[in-house]
Order: structure tokens, then sequence, then C-alpha cells
């Protein structure tokens, strides 16, 4: 983990109000795993204050490590996002990481029949292509279930396809895939799979979909893990501010997470 | 003004301490900061027992600042000793261990144990939490209590004794003048300032305590005046803090008589804060040549 300047390659509006920037960053690429996080700092004055905790979207490794990138898919949701996709090419960033700890992949390399489910609702995805670009590298096909509001929202569907990966999207609107929550897709997928070979899920998105994700997997006994997304201040575990309430006590977001076991977070449902 | 201080027993290379709450246990900014450097850490405020803390959300940005309500979120005095003091012993570097309590008892049964710790050069009073005891007065608000409480933890430890204020009073110096009587070594100020912060769509506070703590650059020239009022009032070294983000700010405070400063929240935003200050003040020092 480090802190340090990195210089912004490009900086560009990927859908209304969703942006992809890459910066130039032999470090954190070589050292970042699928589901790390970075906290920037957006502006240089004292307003807002704090850094922001973005999930790490992607990685490039290229032989030349100057020519090795870090990609953060990111939503403005407020003033701290905002400021950043004002960012221009060439200007630099603080960005300190890479922080937390990621998904873990045992699961789903340890039972590569079984394969794996990536579920991404809104901005969810993002560290979603760059756990399905490493299990590529591993050779595992994941099954990508991209939920949001409309068509225009849905994110990144061609990087995936691009990999390989097979691609189902649901929409609130129902104006393109299934009508509906991506919490149905999966039942979809659970349906038509033999209880023997039931997949590893791996999930990121808004709390209602986390929740509907864990209770189908609890139920079933499948292995789920899931990213949170809290409001941090420090992102090193010295705050405090972003615990989780777990069945073991308190964790935090930052530091033992942001992927926690659904079944530390959840309950079954009756 | 000289780099190097002494504060009660505790002599520190530089005046700048990483204050408490916004450090952890100094090992979290380990490879970001040269820890070895600092003037002194003062760790996470401990308790008796283990603490679970405020229910979330826990923090909120505003303007130049955040609020905070972690609510002392600890794992109690023998795990610090077990798990911490190895670690911190190590640096070289002054530990002070704030501590607090639900009553007098308490504060002094973790003084006494800590006494005992050869790793543990002073200890901090943390009498100004705004985030527990909801409804009840803070220690730091009652210039008797504070009184009481200085007088029975001085009485059972040698160690270096810092008690930390709150600027939620009418007349700080008051409590200032009623701790140094008692026989503290140092006083430390400010803690943070009681706030809030509301969801205009929720209608419903931000917090998940209702009421944090404030903290940051926007309280910085409150914090200020208070160090001012607080170093003309007493004799004893008073150690500055509140919004201080750059040398600049620093130096401020020990113009306005702070003989040493802690850095809270700045420590958030750029983990490398100390440091930075830390050279300001001696490239500011040299410059002047005062002293």
């Amino acid at each position: 983990m480090k802190d340090m300047k990195a210089k912004i390659l490009s900086n560009e509006e990927v859908a209304p109000g969703y942006y992809r920037m890459v910066l130039e960053g032999p470090y954190m690429a070589k050292t970042a795993n699928p589901g790390q996080f970075v906290m920037v700092r957006c502006g240089n004055d004292t307003d807002p204050l704090l850094r922001r905790p973005l999930g790490i979207s992607r990685v490039r490794r290229p032989a030349a490590p100057g020519a090795m990138t870090m990609e953060l898919l990111y939503e403005v949701i407020g003033r701290g996002t905002e400021i950043l996709a004002n960012k221009r090419k060439g200007e630099t960033l603080k960005v300190l990481g890479p922080l937390g700890n990621g998904f873990d992949l045992l699961p789903c390399v340890r039972r590569p029949a079984s394969g794996a489910v990536l579920i991404a609702g809104g901005i969810g995805v993002a560290p979603m292509i760059f756990l399905a670009e490493e299990m590529a590298r591993k050779k595992i096909r994941p099954v990508i279930l991209i939920g949001a509001k409309t068509k225009k929202l849905i994110l990144c569907e061609k990087e995936f396809k691009r990999i390989g990966a097979e691609v189902h999207i649901a929409t609130d609107d129902g104006t393109l895939g299934r009508k509906g929550f991506v919490s149905g897709l999966l039942q979809d997928v659970l349906r038509r799979t033999p209880d023997t070979r039931y997949p590893t899920v791996y999930a990121c998105g808004p709390e209602p979909m986390l929740r509907a994700v864990a209770g189908i997997c609890l139920n079933k006994k499948i292995e789920c893990q899931i990213s949170m997304e809290t409001k941090m201040a420090c992102g090193i575990g010295a705050c405090l501010g972003c615990a989780v309430e777990t069945k073991k006590g308190n964790k935090l977001a930052c530091k033992d997470g942001p992927v926690f076991n659904a079944r530390d977070l959840f309950r079954r449902k009756a | 003004m000289k780099m190097d201080i002494k504060i009660g027993k505790i002599r520190l290379r530089n005046p700048v301490m990483a204050a408490s709450g916004t450090f952890g246990y100094a090992k979290e900014f380990e490879g970001l900061v040269d820890l070895k450097r600092l003037g002194a850490i003062v760790t996470k405020t401990i308790t008796l027992k283990p603490r679970k803390g405020n229910p979330m959300p826990r923090i909120c940005e505003t303007a130049s600042g955040m609020l905070n309500a972690i609510g002392l979120q600890n794992e109690g005095v023998e795990n610090f000793i077990k798990e911490k003091i190895p670690y911190l012993v190590k640096l070289k570097v002054p530990v002070i261990v704030s501590i607090s309590g639900n009553d007098i008892k308490e504060f002094c049964k973790l003084a006494e144990t800590l006494d005992r710790e050869k790793g543990v050069d002073g200890i901090e009073l943390n009498i100004s939490c705004p985030n527990i005891n909801k409804g009840h007065g803070l220690i730091a608000q009652d210039k008797e209590a504070t009184r009481d409480l200085v007088k029975s933890v001085r009485a059972v430890t040698g160690k270096t004794l810092i008690t930390k204020l709150s600027p939620n009073v009418t007349d700080i110096t008051e409590i200032a003048v009623a701790a140094e009587k008692a026989g503290t070594d140092a006083v430390s100020l400010i803690n943070t300032f009681l706030g809030m912060a509301i969801g205009i769509d929720t209608r419903k506070p931000v917090l998940g305590n209702v009421t944090g703590g404030l903290s940051g650059p926007c309280i910085k020239p409150i914090a200020l005046r208070m160090v001012w009022e607080v170093a003309r009032a007493v004799k004893i070294p008073v150690i500055g803090m509140g919004g201080i983000m750059t040398a600049r700010d620093a130096i401020e405070f020990m113009i306005a008589g702070a003989a040493a400063i802690q850095i809270g929240t700045a420590n958030f935003v750029d983990p490398g804060a100390c440091e930075s200050i830390i050279k300001g003040i001696s490239e500011y020092f040299r410059g002047k040549g005062r002293e």
C-alpha cells in the first residue's frame, strides 16, 4: 500500500453520470487484486475534505512497466465525484492504495467445473470487470449478471463479452433484458444448474440487492462473497468510521472488507 | 521556540503528536509515514472492557470538516497491552495512551494498570468525548468533576498525565485551571465540537448516534482562540489541536502559546500529514532562528 501521485491518462463519461478514469500506475497495477479499492483525493482544497473510496475496475499489465495502468469506474453522486469528473488528461491525483481485502478466487479455482457467477448492480459493476478478467486469466469463464435502472445505464457489457463471459441483463424498466431485479437472474441460473454444480457467487451493488442475493445463496448453501460499500474517512483502519456489523462483531469495510462472506453478514431466510 | 521539548517526564524530539482516535495504534500508518520521526503518538482511547461503539453511520463529511460518532470502539485495556504495546515500544517514540471510563474508579483502574507498563510514557485523560454518556454532561464540562478525576488519577500514577479538554463549555480556562491545580502535567485541547447533520430526503439525522463530534479545518479558528486563552491562564504546557492541516496552522498554535500540537483529522486526508508538518515547522524554526 502506498500513497502516490498518479497521472490521469483519460477520464471519459461512459454512460450518463458514469465515468471511467485511466491512471498511470505500475505499482497499483502490479499489486492490486480484484475487489480492492483506492482512496482518491478529489480536490486540492479543504472542501471537500475527505478522500473518496473507489473500487479498482481494471488493471493492465503489459510487459513494459511504464505502460501499466489502473482504471476506476465511478458514478457522480456528490461534490467529490463531480470534481473528479471534471479532471482532464495530464492532471495528477493523489491515490492511496491498493486497500482492503478483495475477492477470494480459491473457492471457484478449486471447483472449476462449477464456475462462478458475478452479480453487479449499478456502479457495483466496477470491481466485477477486474474480477472477471482475473478469472479469465485463470481459465475460469464466469457468468455475469448485470442489473441497472434502465438500458442506458448498463455498463461494461462489451468488456465482459470480450473475455468470453456469458452475460445476462436485468433492468428495472424492462428496456433491456429481463424486467426486474438482478436477483431474479440468479434464480434463473440456479434453476438450470444441478445442485451438485452450484457456482461460487460474487456480488457488488446496492444493499437491497446484496440482501436478496445473499438470501438466495444462503438458503442453497452456495458460497457467496459480497463487496460492501460504505462511507470512509481514512481507508486504512484508523478512524473506525466504516464499521460493518457481522456475526463475528464489528468489522471494518476498509480493512477486513470490503469483501465479506455472505454468511458472516446475513442470516438465512426462514 | 524549539523543536525538542519536555512535557511532564516525556522528552519529545519535536512538538508534533498524532492525536488520539485519528492514528489507530500507529501500525495502521506503517509505510505511509516514518513513525520514528513523530514527536509522540497518542493512541486510540481505550476503556477497561471492550466497547462495541456506536451504530452506523458513524461519519459524515461537512464543509471543510467532518462529524464522527464512533463511540470509543476498542478492544479493552488487556488486549491493548497484549496486542498493541509491543509494536508501539519498538518505534522508540513516546507513547501516550488515551483512556476513558464511566466513572473515576474506572479511570483509576486503567491508570494503575498502565502505570505498570514500561512501554507507556504518558496517559491522556479523555474526559471530553462527546459521543458517549448521552444525556449526561461530560466530566470536562464541570470543573469540580475534572478536579476530582485528575486528583484521583494523579494519586495512582507517576506517569506523565495530560488532560484533554472539551470546547463544549462556556469558559474553557476554568476547566484548564482546575486540571492544573489537581496535578495534571499538561492539558490538551480541543476535543471535537458537538454537532449534527440531517439528510433532507430522509428527514433524519445522518449519524446513527444523531449527534457527533465536529473536527477538521472548519474548527481551527475557535480552537486557536481557546488555546490562546488557556495558555494565558495556566503555567503547565498546553498541547494545541483542532483542524491543523499544515505546518502554517501548527505554527499559529505555537505562537498562540502551545508547547506542542496534535494532528488529528489531517491524518485521514493525508496519512503523511504529521511528517510534512514536522518538516515545515523545523524549516520555519531554522529560518526564524528564535531561541
